[in-house]
């Protein structure tokens, strides 16, 4: 499992997974994968175009929200398809948590193919585990 | 925890802990079994706890899992002391239902069905991050969510009736667009007149059954194999952000402190923040609205191209059933104005109710409950029984009781199109993944939900229809 970047889990209504990662920047990272995942394949996206992000967040749980909302909201307003997600670092500031990481993606065209699309991110059954190994457990309202 | 049940129908969660009220499941025991697998029952007990909550939380035939309340929640809140909470209407405010009848019947379309469905699919926007070419600019949208359905009707896409058969007639007060914030906005831009994905769909339905033909010749349906069309989708992106942005201002502002759930943070209804998002609610509401007559007249104007008439295509109904109003309700007695929460529940006011169209007034406010791909719709009346039962409310679909991811491993969305059509149901989507996600076999069965609401009297049955055609978003 040591290589599991994240899982699915049943969910009656909506999507839920659980990404992993040494650190929380990883599990943050692959929480985004499993996020665009549902709405199309990263690997089958170019990251021809890059976006720098800023998120910020009073705690842990909602820096993710945020995180995994910026996602989306690029997607639905600019059309752009998340490949992956590279230099993401989290800081402790005086209000909470801060965010910054570079998108690399692509804009939606005839070639791409999505296959799902998340409406929100919801702090139900929210988890953040930090053991000797980092996993975050989110579900989204598909 | 303890779960009682009180006669054939009804099941209850008696106050205990930190519970206000009792919770109250209308269910058989068929579909119990399904609303006690998940979490339906922890979260409708969660909704009891909540501040100023009246007589019960309730939950419908067709409840499953959600978050903050389950889907198929419904709770009544005191004014003063109670709350607002947009975990309590769901993150596509105004999902909601829309039925047009027509003067045709199943053999005198039978011939053009495969081009009309075409048409139509080919006509409105369907899919995931599917919009319109147009775009249209923040005045606009911001007109739309004061006006709702009424801007799109003055654009000359509809006509009066259409308002007169929506419920508030397609345009709720009092909302305000400029409590919504700049992403709210942007994310609309391009989805008015658009599906969306999920489990929205558009269909063509024939009538197959006839169970109150006095109120149904009244809701303007008069024969069996008659063509229907039906519309389920929501606010769009606009909606989802509307209540992503006041989740996290309320969570800012008032805390989740003491809350069983993080999704249930809320704003007393008599705070600022609880009337910023009761006015930016609203805004979507009527977004919604204008959504879905947008539509209408889309598949109207395809009707008319394929062949020469809509076939005296006019409004039915059209309810939302994700959203928070002010209604006036009987506590002790007492006609009580209240805030009632309705996640996954349709409103189902009885006979004489001033919120119906005078030509509805007498039979009462039609209820539209969708049914899953490929099975029956429901078209039920209100009644004067759910004013007592449920806050005059009832079930709004069939609901959902397998996990999307079993459904993608148990289904194939190209076998389930090869299905339908051996049974004569066209199906257009927009990809395979969403028709095998949404499999019917995902659902509880629509028609023992709707024996439920029937038996129950909190909606009765007046006609059943089934799909010809369907699109998927």
């Amino acid at each position: 499992m040591k290589n599991l970047k994240f899982q699915y889990l049943d969910h009656t209504g909506d999507a839920q997974f659980r990404a992993f990662g040494d650190s929380l920047e990883q599990a943050f990272q692959n929480a985004a994968q499993a996020t665009a995942n549902l709405m199309w394949d990263p690997d089958q996206i170019k990251g021809r175009i890059k976006k720098r992000i800023q998120i910020s967040g009073k705690d842990r749980e909602q820096l993710l929200v945020n995180f995994l909302e910026e996602l989306v909201f690029l997607f639905e307003s600019q059309e752009f398809l998340l490949h992956s997600v590279m230099d993401l670092s989290i800081k402790q500031v005086k209000k909470g948590f801060h965010l910054e990481a570079l998108f690399l993606g692509d804009r939606l065209s005839e070639e791409h193919d999505i296959y799902g699309s998340v409406k929100a991110v919801t702090y139900n059954d929210m988890k953040i585990k930090s053991n000797d190994h980092y996993m975050v457990q989110v579900v989204l309202d598909i | 925890m303890k779960l009682r049940q009180i006669n054939e129908y009804t099941w209850e969660i008696p106050k205990q802990g930190d519970m206000k009220v009792p919770a109250v499941i209308y269910s058989s025991s068929s579909l119990i079994e399904g609303v006690t697998k998940d979490r339906a029952l922890d979260q409708a007990r969660n909704m009891a706890c909540l501040s100023g909550i009246q007589k019960a939380a309730y939950v419908m035939p067709d409840a499953h899992q959600g978050y903050g309340f389950p889907i198929g929640g419904v709770a009544g809140f005191d004014m003063d002391q109670g709350i607002i909470s947009p975990g309590g209407v769901g993150y596509d405010i105004n999902c909601g239902v829309r039925l047009l009848r027509t003067d045709f019947n199943e053999k005198e379309l039978s011939s053009h069905k495969k081009v009309l469905i075409d048409a139509i699919f080919n006509k409105i926007p369907t899919g995931v991050g599917k919009g319109r070419s147009r775009t249209l600019k923040g005045k606009e949208i911001k007109q739309i969510c004061i006006q709702g359905a009424r801007w799109v009707v003055e654009k000359g896409y509809g006509v009066q009736e259409d308002l007169e058969r929506t419920e508030e007639q397609g345009c709720i007060k009092p909302a305000d667009p400029g409590f919504l914030s700049s992403r709210a906005i942007s994310r609309g831009s391009n989805q008015l007149g658009s599906l969306g994905s999920g489990n929205h769909f558009l269909e063509l339905q024939k009538v197959t059954q006839i169970y109150d033909s006095k109120t149904a010749e009244t809701f303007g349906i008069n024969s069996k194999d008659q063509i229907l069309v039906m519309i389920h989708c929501g606010s769009r992106g606009l909606g989802h952000q509307v209540a992503s942005d006041y989740i996290k201002l309320m969570e800012k502002e008032i805390g989740t402190q003491g809350l069983p759930d993080r999704q249930l943070v809320n704003a007393p209804i008599q705070s600022k923040l609880g009337e910023k998002y009761y006015k930016a609610m609203n805004s979507a509401v009527n977004f919604a609205f204008a959504n879905r007559q947008m539509i209408a007249h889309l598949i109207r104007e395809v009707f008319e191209n394929v062949l020469g008439t809509s076939g005296n295509m006019k409004q039915v109904y059209d309810v939302c059933h994700n959203v928070a109003k002010f209604e006036d309700h009987k506590i002790k007695g007492k006609n009580t104005r209240m805030c009632i929460h309705r996640k996954g529940a349709t409103r189902s006011f009885g006979p004489g109710h001033k919120e119906i169209p005078n030509i509805y007034r007498h039979e009462g406010q039609p209820v539209l409950i969708p049914g899953s791909m490929g099975t029956s719709s429901y078209v039920l009346v209100g009644t004067q029984k759910a004013e007592q039962l449920s806050f005059s409310s009832t079930a709004h679909g069939a609901g959902r009781v397998m996990s999307r991811r079993q459904a993608l491993r148990s289904f194939r969305g190209e076998k389930i199109k090869k299905e339908l059509e051996s049974r004569g149901i066209e199906l257009r989507a927009a990809g395979w993944k969403s028709v095998a996600e949404e499999a019917s076999q995902v659902y509880k069965d629509v028609d023992e939900v709707v024996r439920v609401s029937d038996s129950l009297g909190i909606g009765k049955s007046v006609v059943k229809a089934d799909p010809i055609a369907v699109i998927k978003g």
